[in-house]
């Protein structure tokens, strides 16, 4: 049989790992990135010429970032690196890819798709003032840029980037302004039990938060009504903690709620999607190794449900395993036994952190009519409402179609949760009734005639 | 400006203008980070008031296409800025 | 069984579909009106919006003139003008035979009520500095428009159930048959009876009409679509091409619509996407005749489930096989324009008979010989 075409989408945790499993096996993957260098976004490195050692870079996860970096070198000449490399289209077992040479389409016999997540946005009034950023974004800028998204920056979430993020920003010597946690404080103790399972991440988590007390950073937590204003730009973040009505004076904000999953290709190789009520997310079906409802087709990491890197690379690893044995390839049974296992034992931890950082509910319910919801096209909060009342647009495909919610450039990425999540709540519905944005190549933008163009 | 430089760079400057404007930066920056280590904002958004200075820094939210003098637009946070690169911002005082 | 009767039933949620359980409804009859998706989903909500008289088939001119009054009408009708601008709408001329192609379809035109003016390159350049160097000519239908098509059926069917017809989506016809007496319409719970029928089930029809032995040959088209990111608004007019093999059009948002060539459906599973290299192409021949879209990003493509006859034009009549049974359907590309009217003339048809416009070049008759259409579901 002639040698099987696989591509392998993403080169982040999951993605590298499965390179390595697929290359040990004596197949030269096609590894597809949208970035320079590998890392996916966790271990992001930094343009050439930043010189940051992986300690300053990664922190407690250095270790970890210089492993999977390191593959690259060891992979060189084994696999078919892509890189800056967007595949923009999935269809009839073929990547439309567009790259540094210009526009190319790659078939495949397998895909592993390993597209990671991004941010979790949610609207609050001043969220699309300039100041305003994700908390991944404010990390980035940290890490793969060395600068601070302000001079006085105030941290507002509903998960560990929260602390993590905080942390790096004090130990670089920018102001944090406060902290603010827009779950309860009680969720972390109810998260606990769970969380104990993962005894070295839980106390890294701890440790982030010692050091911003410590450092006398405000804290707050239910942190509710969050409100950005300034005279075109942030100048102070008004909320609610304790009943009480707040402001904290600051020039820049972190905030976003979460991950959510990138599976824009996995929803146009046509893969059957689950609403994951756990997650308040929909996700590809897909089994313990990885495998999609699609033949040949296997999904890992955070794009395929948000787990982390380290599950990631577990799952990146594993759906390599299960992609061998599919195409009648020898495999490693036990090795594959033993990535469920650890699978297995680092979900017990990751729904102790779901424990902890409850979805905050209130940011839905408290959200007024008059609130940009879609950043993009500049559509409220309100005009999806109405919507989902008087046209009976309960469904977010329906909703966009009407209200232009999620037709922008970011093609729903940033608007698109809170979209479903409004619609769901104004009808009283359950929010897997909301439906998921339908995916439409290109899954980002991309020039009229790339590389066509003198 | 909006950015702030906590870690310097040891690369060398980078020559470029804002709305015809001298700014400097460093090999190894963004566009996006070079334009906010100058300046507020980024773009006018097209369908309201006010401006926009990217959010996500990560190619997800396209909403740091700035524009060239000569019409193009890139995604600013995954451009690298090069000498000599004129960007408009669209704001309307200097 | 106790169910109600209907005084018709509808098969298909489309633009006419819903126009007509609309027209219907305010004649007193009751009405049903059976959607397999969501109404307005499959052509009448995937077409390119372009609201056009210029450029039809002559025999479709009263109907689509008919129907042109309607479009100014939709925000009575229906609640909304579902964005329709009469921003006028330009043929261009390639070359100097597509320009006496233009100039001999103007001429014929008037015979049908149609007036359109033809310029050369000179003044075409004049009107539109912003057409590519390669527009030879163009003709200008003044009055055509467009409109978005994701918001109309769903504005007709909401009209049509606030009139108090019964509007059924998620509802998949699976037969029908005339029992002597009634029509009984099988759609699962959604399953209904009445005293006639309306086949509107747009690529579906031919296999709805062969449920009354009067199958016809029709086909797929999934007309393959490609939409820009907003841009400053420049382009105002609606655009074609002699040949069609693109067209184009600017929301007032400032996205950039434009299509040419076919996409991809497997129209038994109901799947159908657009095709990237036929997505190229257009993107190609867009930007000779707009230049200045050099500098734009695409962010969508898509595409949707049309049906296409042989000879181009829609079937539209009543069924030689079965009285009380009226088709229109097949309407091959170009039916986005003709919905509104279709409510109007299907009523008639139903409600009266007849009706006053000319529908008979559209009989299901022509197709009296020809094999009967492949089950596509």
């Amino acid at each position: 049989m002639a040698e099987p075409r696989v591509v392998v989408v993403g080169a982040g945790p999951a993605g590298m790992r499965a390179c390595a499993a697929l290359a040990e096996a004596g197949l030269r993957p096609v590894l597809v990135d949208e970035a320079a260098r590998p890392g996916g976004r966790i271990y992001q490195q930094p343009p050439d010429g930043a010189g940051r050692p992986a300690r300053e870079l990664y922190g407690l996860e250095a270790a970890k970032a210089t492993r999977i970096h390191a593959l690259a070198p060891a992979l060189a000449g084994r696999i078919d690196h892509r890189a800056e490399t967007l595949a923009w289209n999935c269809f009839a077992d073929a990547l439309d890819l567009l790259g540094p040479g210009g526009p190319s389409r790659v078939e495949f016999d397998a895909l592993v798709l390993a597209t990671g997540a991004t941010d979790l946005a949610l609207p609050f009034p001043g969220w699309t003032l300039p100041g305003v950023y994700a908390l991944g974004g404010a990390q980035i800028a940290l890490k793969a840029q060395g600068c601070a998204i302000g001079r006085r920056v105030a941290f507002l979430g509903a998960g560990p980037l929260l602390p993590l993020v905080a942390c790096q920003y004090l130990e670089a010597g920018v102001a944090v302004a406060a902290v603010l946690d827009a779950t309860p404080f009680l969720a972390k103790l109810r998260g606990l039990p769970r969380m104990l399972s993962a005894p070295a991440t839980l106390a890294k988590g701890m440790l982030y938060v010692a050091r911003l007390r410590r450092a006398g950073v405000p804290m707050f937590f239910d942190v509710r009504r969050p409100r950005v204003e300034g005279r075109g730009r942030v100048e102070r973040l008004r909320f609610e903690a304790g009943g009480v009505e707040r402001e904290v004076a600051c020039d820049a904000l972190g905030a976003s709620f979460g991950l959510r999953s990138e599976t824009q290709l996995a929803d146009l190789a046509g893969c059957r999607f689950e609403f994951d009520p756990r997650t308040r997310q929909h996700v590809p079906a897909r089994d313990a190794a990885g495998r999609s409802s699609r033949r040949h087709v296997y999904v890992a990491g955070d794009g395929a449900g948000i787990g982390g890197a380290d599950a990631a690379e577990l799952a990146g690893e594993r759906a390599a395993l299960a992609l061998l044995e599919d195409l009648g390839l020898s495999f490693d049974a036990n090795r594959a036994a033993w990535l469920e296992g650890s699978l297995a034992r680092l979900d017990v931890f990751r729904r102790g952190l779901e424990a902890a950082y409850p979805f905050p509910e209130h940011m839905v319910r408290d959200l007024d009519d008059a609130t940009m919801l879609c950043r993009c096209e500049g559509i409220a909060a309100g005009a999806l409402r109405e919507a989902a009342i008087a046209k009976d647009a309960g469904e977010v495909n329906r909703a966009k179609a009407f209200t232009r919610v999620g037709m922008g450039r970011c093609q729903g990425r940033m608007c698109g949760r809170a979209a479903a999540e409004v619609l769901a709540m104004a009808r009283g519905e359950a929010l897997g009734q909301a439906g998921r944005l339908r995916a439409q190549p290109p899954v980002k933008p991309i020039p009229m005639l790339p590389g066509l163009l003198s | 400006m909006q950015f702030a430089r906590v870690k310097p760079r040891a690369s060398a400057e980078v020559a470029f203008t804002i709305d015809g404007r001298p700014a400097r930066a460093r090999v190894g920056d963004t566009l996006m980070t070079a334009m906010l280590l100058n300046a507020p904002a980024l773009r006018r958004f097209e369908f309201g008031e006010g401006a926009r200075a990217g959010f996500c820094l990560m190619g997800a939210c396209q909403d740091c296409f700035v524009a060239f003098v000569d019409g193009s637009r890139v995604r600013a946070c995954t451009t690298l800025v090069s000498e000599g690169m004129a960007v408009l911002t669209g704001a309307s005082d200097g | 069984m106790s169910a109600p009767v209907f005084d018709v039933a509808i098969i298909g949620g489309g633009t006419a579909g819903c126009a007509a359980a609309l027209a219907l409804r305010q004649r007193g009859m009751s009405v049903v009106l059976l959607e397999k998706g969501a109404c307005g989903a499959m052509a009448s909500g995937t077409n390119f919006g372009g609201v056009r008289r210029q450029g039809r088939d002559f025999r479709e001119m009263p109907l689509a003139t008919r129907s042109r009054a309607l479009w100014d009408r939709l925000p009575a009708v229906v609640g909304e003008d579902c964005e329709f601008r009469a921003t006028g709408h330009i043929k261009l001329a390639r070359d100097e035979a597509e320009m006496a192609e233009l100039e001999r379809y103007a001429r014929e035109a008037r015979d049908h009520g149609l007036e359109l003016s033809v310029v050369g390159g000179n003044a075409v350049r004049a009107l539109y500095p912003w057409l590519g160097p390669k527009v030879a000519g163009a003709s200008l239908c003044a009055d055509d428009g467009q409109a978005n098509p994701r918001l109309v059926a769903p504005a007709y069917a909401r009209a049509a159930r606030a009139a108090g017809a019964e509007i059924r989506e998620f509802a998949k016809v699976e037969s029908a048959r005339w029992t002597g007496s009634l029509f009984e319409v099988d759609a699962g719970p959604a399953s209904a009876r009445a005293r006639r029928l309306v086949n509107v089930a747009g690529l579906w029809g031919g296999e709805v009409a062969g449920w009354f032995g009067e199958g016809v040959p029709i086909r797929p088209l999934c007309p393959n679509m490609v939409v820009t990111e907003p841009l400053p608004y420049f382009i105002d007019r609606s655009i074609g091409v002699c040949g069609g093999n693109v067209y184009a059009r600017q929301v007032e948002r400032g996205n950039v619509i434009f299509g040419g060539g076919r996409g991809w459906g497997d129209a038994q599973a109901g799947l159908s996407r657009p095709r990237a290299d036929v997505a190229r192409d257009a993107m190609a021949r867009a930007l000779e005749i707009l230049p200045q879209l050099r500098d734009a990003r695409i962010i969508r493509t898509w595409t949707g489930f049309d049906g296409e006859m042989p000879d181009e034009i829609p079937v539209i009549g009543p069924s030689l096989s079965t009285p009380g049974l009226v088709h229109a359907f097949g309407f091959s590309g170009h039916g986005f324009q003709l919905g509104p009217a279709m409510g109007e003339i299907l009523a008639e048809l139903v409600a009266d008979g007849r009706t006053p416009s000319p529908v008979e070049p559209f009989s299901i008759g022509r197709f009296a010989s020809a094999p009967p259409a492949p089950r596509l579901t």
